[in-house]
């Protein structure tokens, strides 16, 4: 039962920084119809780059606060995802806007290797260690779960992400031109929405929100690598599939409920393996959803459209 | 007659290798209700689509108030005024009525008068205002062409495009929307309406275009071409 309870809330925060990951997933494919394929690398910039400029505070301002130097460090983080998007989306996929669906999906895999081939250029390939700014040690066990103050954040922020993305898609200006855009490009524009740049902000707000998991992820796991949003973005793509991919709140609730298989069945697959399998094995949970999903329900669990360009 | 709101040289619009308006001159001046007509494939709504920038013209000139605006993308002429409600009516169907309206006043800054203005939509299409939270893919044909031309003249046009309103709808639906039609264009608005119902439209217009195989075939006065024995044989269903 505690193994459950303790899974469950690591579950819980591995789950929410899925869901900030498969919302950049989501609401490109809603508005352009493309798997952003190169959307973990993204989260991989923001980690390293927050990385550099911690470290780079730390040597030159170490009189600046742990908390100071974490903020100074996610927002150059977030500023250079945002202008990365943007730079993404301008120069790989609007040129191949009328293209067969096949050409941005592989322009978006190889968009994927160079981001990552430059980091490793940038970065070298070793595994950096991430500066725990905040206390990755449990706070006092409530019921016998262990919670950690970076676990609490995480919840926290990713919380507040997600309430103002709903607000922001759901009751603002720009939020109700991207729903248009993303039904009728062409009525859109008939509206005087300049498609374009409401594309362009999309993959702007993605890339935020992916900084901002990448911060997170590193934080919680104490590393940073320049292959390492290979395996968050395709789980984070499995549950954008999960939830319905398209539909935010699919992609929310995929996120979640993805962590938490994932997490209670790390707790339990050498049981059910019968030692066997440990709990290493932990990402087989993550594609066999992905595998039920597009078998038996390809729409998702919340979506209404079929996913046939995934 | 005053300056023409819109002018058309030897328009030409292709589709790849087939063109399908080959080369056609209309003009509309400021304050007409001017039809265009003819039959299915005529190439009708491909002339709309051109003038509110959803295609681009292959050859010839295109006037916006004495204006070239063939290299305009469709947002920027909306801006100026220039406004369509498309085939099929383009609803956004996953939105609200409400917001579907507000999408109309997407570029204007002066929310009060967006405020009035809708408060008018509203005493011209009163079923809409019934239906402001419904999402609008849940609404009739009727329905959603009036919110499609609502939303256009929340745009607040100078020149309305308007592609067969008419389409697939009841007859008592299609004269209500003709109303609608009639008193827009009594409050100055220029209008340029694609319709196959050739009678109702030649009805309402000052004047009319007949279109045939990409050409500019026949032109005059609406009721000219409703006494002409040539369109009452071709467009109006007579032998």
């Amino acid at each position: 039962m505690e193994t459950l309870l303790q899974q469950t809330v690591n579950g819980l925060v591995v789950g929410s920084v899925y869901a900030l990951i498969a919302l950049g997933y989501t609401m490109v494919y809603g508005i352009l119809g493309l798997i952003n394929f190169a959307h973990g690398d993204v989260l991989m910039v923001g980690a390293l780059v927050a990385l550099e400029a911690i470290s780079l505070l730390q040597t030159h301002y170490p009189e600046l606060g742990l908390v100071p130097t974490l903020l100074a460090g996610l927002g150059v983080s977030v500023v250079v995802c945002m202008i990365l998007g943007y730079t993404i989306e301008r120069t790989a996929y609007r040129r191949l806007r009328n293209a067969p669906r096949l050409a941005p999906l592989i322009t978006a895999i190889g968009v994927s290797f160079l981001l990552q081939t430059l980091a490793m250029i940038i970065w070298g390939r070793n595994y950096h260690t991430f500066p725990q700014l905040v206390s990755t040690t449990p706070i006092e066990p409530v019921a016998g779960v262990f919670i950690t103050p970076v676990q609490i954040v995480i919840l926290v922020v990713s919380a507040v992400l997600m309430i103002g993305l709903v607000l922001l898609v759901n009751k603002t200006r720009l939020g109700r031109a991207m729903r248009a855009t993303a039904e009728n490009h062409r009525v859109a524009s008939l509206m005087g929405v300049d498609t374009n740049k409401i594309i362009a902000a999309t993959f702007v707000i993605g890339s935020a929100l992916a900084a901002v998991a990448g911060v997170m992820y590193s934080s919680n796991y104490g590393i940073a690598h320049y292959a390492m949003g290979f395996m968050p973005g395709l789980k984070a793509f499995t549950a954008a599939v999960l939830g319905g991919i398209g539909n935010l709140a699919g992609a929310m609730l995929g996120g979640i409920v993805l962590g938490l298989v994932e997490s209670i069945g790390a707790g339990y697959i050498e049981d059910m393996s019968f030692g066997f399998l440990n709990s290493s094995y932990q990402d087989i949970f993550a594609f066999i959803i992905l595998g039920i999903v597009l078998i038996f329900r390809p729409t998702g669990l919340l979506g209404e459209r079929v996913a046939d360009r995934a | 007659m005053s300056a023409p709101i819109l002018q058309l040289r030897d328009l030409r619009i292709a589709y790849g290798a087939i063109e399908a308006v080959k080369g056609i001159d209309l003009e509309l001046a400021e304050g007409e209700l001017v039809s265009l007509i003819g039959a299915n494939g005529a190439g009708k709504t491909t002339t709309l689509n051109a003038i509110a920038g959803t295609l681009p013209i292959a050859g010839g000139e295109l006037r916006y108030n004495g204006q070239r605006i063939e290299k305009l993308p469709a947002h920027k002429r909306l801006r100026q005024g220039l406004a369509l409600v498309p085939e099929g009516r383009g609803i956004f169907t996953r939105l609200t009525v409400e917001e579907n309206l507000r999408m109309g006043a997407y570029c204007r800054r002066d929310d009060d008068a967006v405020e009035a203005d809708l408060e008018r939509v509203f005493t011209m299409l009163p079923r809409v205002k019934e239906r402001l939270q419904q999402v609008a893919g849940t609404l009739s044909g009727g329905e959603q062409q009036m919110v499609a031309i609502g939303r256009a003249l929340l745009s607040r046009p100078k020149l309305l495009l308007l592609d067969e309103p008419s389409m697939g709808l009841a007859p008592l639906v299609v004269e209500k929307i003709f109303e609608v039609i009639s008193s827009v264009a009594a409050e100055g608005v220029t209008i340029l309406l694609v319709e196959q119902n050739a009678n109702l439209a030649l009805e309402f217009s000052q004047r009319a275009y007949v279109m045939k195989s990409g050409h500019i075939t026949l032109t005059g006065s609406g009721d000219a071409l409703l006494a002409d024995p040539k369109v009452r044989a071709a467009y109006l269903g007579e032998v």
